[in-house]
C-alpha cells in the first residue's frame, strides 16, 4: 500500500498534494471565498474569466484576492456554447492569469449545462496544438473519453450530475468503467457533487480528485463545508488506498456465534 | 440655584462636513442636522443621489436579505423599516414575497430554512395578496413586515428636509471642501473613497426599468433562481424595476446583453405579461463593498469614513447614520462596524 502521508497525484508535470479543486463562483463574499478556499485546503482554484472580467481594468480588486491565496489558477470556459467561444475565452484567460492550464466546458444547452461533447472534443484538439494544457468537463462516456486523450488531454473530468444540481454520482457504474479503462490517467469528478459523502463516494472509486463549486459556496456556512469537503476527499482516498473489504449478502459475525457463554433463554 | 441656570452651558453644537449626497451621506447629513449640530454637505454632482444609490432596487427586505447576507444586515436593516416609514415617511410598507418558478423548488425550501419572519403561503394566498400572479406559483414565501421605496423620490425628499432647515449648508457641483475647519468629517463618498479606502471594491449591479398597464403588482417580489435571483419592484405608475445582476467586475456604465437578457428572462418568467412591456431604462453603476460585503464606519481622528454598504444602501444608511451621530455627539463605539474585520472579530 502506498504511504498515505506521501500521498500525491500528478498532472501535465505538476504534482499536487491536495484532491480537491474548488471554483470561486457564488459566495456571499470575497471574504467568505477565500476564509473557504484555505479551510478546503485546495491547491488549485478555478475561476471564470466570462461574466467577472472580459476586459482591461476589470475586477482586478477581485482578481487580486484570488492571487493573494497562493494557489494555482485553473481558468474555465464556463457559460461557453460554441468551440469559437470556448477558443477565444481560454486565450484570453491565458492573458489575464499567464497559466498554459484551462478547464473546458462547452455547454450545449443553458438548461442542462450539459456538456457538448462533439464540440468538446474539436475544441480541445485546437487548443492542444495551441499548446493549451486541457481539462476538459466531459461526461462518462468511454468513446468521447477517448477522443480527447487522442485530441492530447492528459486528464479526464467526468461529470457526476449536472452542474449545480448537487445530486451526487449519478452513473457510479459509468464512472468505475471510465476509472478501469483510464488506469493511468487522471480523473477528476468534476460538478454535481452536492454533499461530503457524494465526493467520498467518487475517491472510493479511485477518482484522483474532486472538482466543485455550488455545495461549498451556497452552504449556509461555506467555511465549515469546506472544511467538512476536505475531511470526505481524504477520508474517501484513504479509503481507497487501504482496500476496503467486499460486501456481502449474508452477515458475517466478527465474534464467533458459537459456544458463547451466555445466550438468550 | 439660580446661578446654575445662569451658567449651565448649552449642549455643544458641533460642526460637520459630509462629503458625498448619496444615500449614506444624506441620512448622515441629516441625522446630525437633526441633532443640533452645524451641517456642510459637498456632492461633485447637481443633484443628490445620483451616484449609485439613483440604481438602487429599494427593498427595505432585512429578512429576505439574511438568506446570504450576514446577522449583522438583518438587525440594522431592521431599523430602516420605521426610518422610511416615520422618520422620513417615503416608504410603502405591504411586505415582500418571494416565489420560485416549479422547477426551482427546491430553492424556496433553502430559502425559508435560511430565512426568518416568513410565512409560507399557498396559491389561495398569493391571489389574494397579488391578484395579477393568480394561478402563476403553487407556493410563496411573505415577509409581512418588509417595506419598500422609491429610491429616488427618498433622496429628493431628504435633499428637501436638509435644504429647509437653517443650520444645513448644501454645496452642489463642487468637489473641494472650502478652507475652513469644521470638528467633524464625514466621508460618504461611496467609490470615490477608495484613495482612503484601499479594500473597497466595486461591485457591478445592472437594472432595468420597464412599464406596463397589463399588470399590477403591491409588492416586490423575488424570484429564485439557483443562477439568477432577481426581483421587481413596482414603483406605482404601471413602472417597475427589475434587479439586480451582481458582478466582480469594476466596469460601470454599460448594461451586457446577457445581463438583459436574464432580466428579461426573470421579468416574462414571473408574469408573461412584461413581454409587451415598455422599456424605460437600462442602467448599471458599481456598489462599494469591502471584502467581507459588510459595512463599515472607520474613525481616523475627527474623520469618519462611512462606506461598503454593498447592495444595501437604503437598508443600512438610516442605522449607519445615527451610529456616526452617536459618535460625534456622544463619542460612541460600535464594535460591529467600527473594526477592521468584522468577522475576525467574531472568531476570536
Amino acid at each position: 500500500m502506498q504511504d498515505a502521508r506521501e500521498d500525491s497525484w500528478q498532472v501535465y508535470g505538476t504534482t499536487l498534494s491536495s484532491r480537491l479543486l474548488v471554483g470561486t463562483a457564488q459566495y456571499p463574499s470575497p471574504k467568505i471565498l477565500s476564509d473557504a478556499i484555505r479551510a478546503s485546503e485546495a491547491e488549485i482554484v478555478t475561476v471564470s474569466l466570462r461574466r467577472e472580467s472580459g476586459g482591461s481594468g476589470a475586477g482586478q480588486t477581485f482578481w487580486s484576492l484570488i492571487r493573494e491565496l497562493g494557489v494555482r489558477v485553473l481558468p474555465n470556459t464556463a457559460g461557453c456554447h460554441t468551440v469559437k467561444e470556448a477558443v477565444t475565452t481560454a486565450e484570453m484567460a491565458r492573458e489575464v492569469f499567464d497559466t498554459p492550464w484551462v478547464k473546458l466546458e462547452v455547454i450545449s444547452d443553458d438548461d442542462t449545462l450539459a456538456p457538448d461533447v462533439i464540440g468538446l472534443v474539436e475544441a480541445a484538439r485546437i487548443l492542444s496544438r495551441d499548446g493549451f494544457q486541457v481539462f476538459p468537463y466531459t461526461t462518462e462516456d468511454l468513446g468521447i473519453a477517448g477522443k480527447l486523450i487522442e485530441a492530447g488531454c492528459e486528464i479526464l473530468m467526468p461529470w457526476g450530475a449536472p452542474i449545480g444540481s448537487g445530486r451526487g454520482l449519478n452513473n457510479p457504474y459509468g464512472l468505475r468503467a471510465m476509472r478501469a479503462h483510464f488506469a493511468d490517467v487522471p480523473l477528476v469528478v468534476d460538478a454535481g457533487i452536492g454533499t461530503p459523502s457524494h465526493a467520498a463516494a467518487a475517491m472510493e472509486l479511485g477518482y484522483d480528485a474532486i472538482l466543485l463549486n455550488t455545495a461549498i459556496a451556497k452552504a449556509g456556512d461555506p467555511v465549515v463545508m469546506a472544511r467538512a469537503f476536505a475531511r470526505s476527499v481524504e477520508a474517501g482516498r484513504l479509503a481507497r488506498l487501504a482496500d476496503p473489504m467486499e460486501p456481502r449478502d449474508m452477515a458475517a459475525p466478527s465474534t464467533p456465534v458459537i459456544g458463547r457463554a451466555f445466550t438468550a433463554a | 440655584m439660580p446661578h446654575s441656570s445662569l451658567f449651565a452651558k448649552s449642549p455643544p453644537r458641533p460642526s460637520a462636513r459630509v462629503i458625498g449626497a448619496g444615500v449614506a451621506g444624506l441620512t448622515a447629513a441629516f441625522e446630525l442636522a437633526r441633532r443640533g449640530a452645524e451641517v456642510e454637505l459637498i456632492e461633485r454632482g447637481e443633484s443628490p443621489g445620483r451616484g449609485c444609490s439613483f440604481y438602487a432596487g429599494g427593498m427595505l427586505a432585512p429578512w429576505c436579505e439574511g438568506e446570504s447576507a450576514e446577522p449583522l444586515i438583518v438587525r440594522l436593516g431592521q431599523e430602516a423599516l420605521t426610518y422610511w416609514t416615520q422618520t422620513i415617511p417615503v416608504a410603502k410598507r405591504a411586505g415582500s414575497l418571494v416565489v420560485a418558478p416549479a422547477r426551482d423548488k427546491p430553492e424556496l425550501a433553502r430559502f425559508a430554512r435560511r430565512t426568518s419572519a416568513h410565512e409560507a403561503i399557498e396559491s389561495d394566498s398569493i391571489t389574494v395578496l397579488e391578484p395579477d400572479l393568480a394561478g402563476r406559483f403553487d407556493r410563496a414565501l411573505f415577509f409581512a413586515q418588509e417595506a419598500h421605496l422609491d429610491p429616488r423620490a427618498a433622496v429628493a425628499e431628504l435633499g428637501r428636509r436638509l435644504a429647509a432647515m437653517p443650520n444645513v449648508t448644501l454645496r452642489f457641483g463642487s468637489a473641494t471642501a472650502p478652507n475652513r475647519n469644521v470638528d467633524w468629517s464625514l466621508d460618504c463618498r461611496g467609490l470615490a473613497a477608495r484613495d482612503a479606502l484601499p479594500d473597497l471594491r466595486g461591485v457591478k449591479g445592472e437594472m432595468l426599468v420597464l412599464e406596463t398597464h397589463e399588470i399590477a403588482l403591491s409588492r416586490p417580489v423575488r424570484l429564485l433562481h439557483p443562477r439568477w435571483p432577481i426581483y421587481i419592484v413596482p414603483r406605482g405608475s404601471g413602472r417597475f424595476m427589475l434587479g439586480a445582476t451582481m458582478i466582480e467586475n469594476e466596469r460601470a456604465g454599460h448594461v451586457t446583453a446577457r445581463s438583459a437578457m436574464e432580466l428579461l428572462n426573470a421579468a416574462y418568467a414571473l408574469h408573461p405579461a412584461f413581454a409587451e412591456a415598455e422599456i424605460v431604462e437600462f442602467g448599471s453603476d458599481l456598489r462599494p463593498a469591502f471584502p467581507d460585503n459588510l459595512p463599515r464606519i472607520r474613525k481616523n481622528g475627527r474623520t469618519l469614513y462611512i462606506n461598503g454598504l454593498f447592495r444595501h444602501g437604503f437598508l443600512l444608511a438610516p442605522a449607519l447614520a445615527r451610529m456616526a451621530a452617536e459618535i460625534v455627539f456622544a463619542n460612541a463605539v460600535f464594535p460591529e462596524v467600527m473594526d477592521a474585520d468584522q468577522r475576525e472579530r467574531q472568531t476570536v
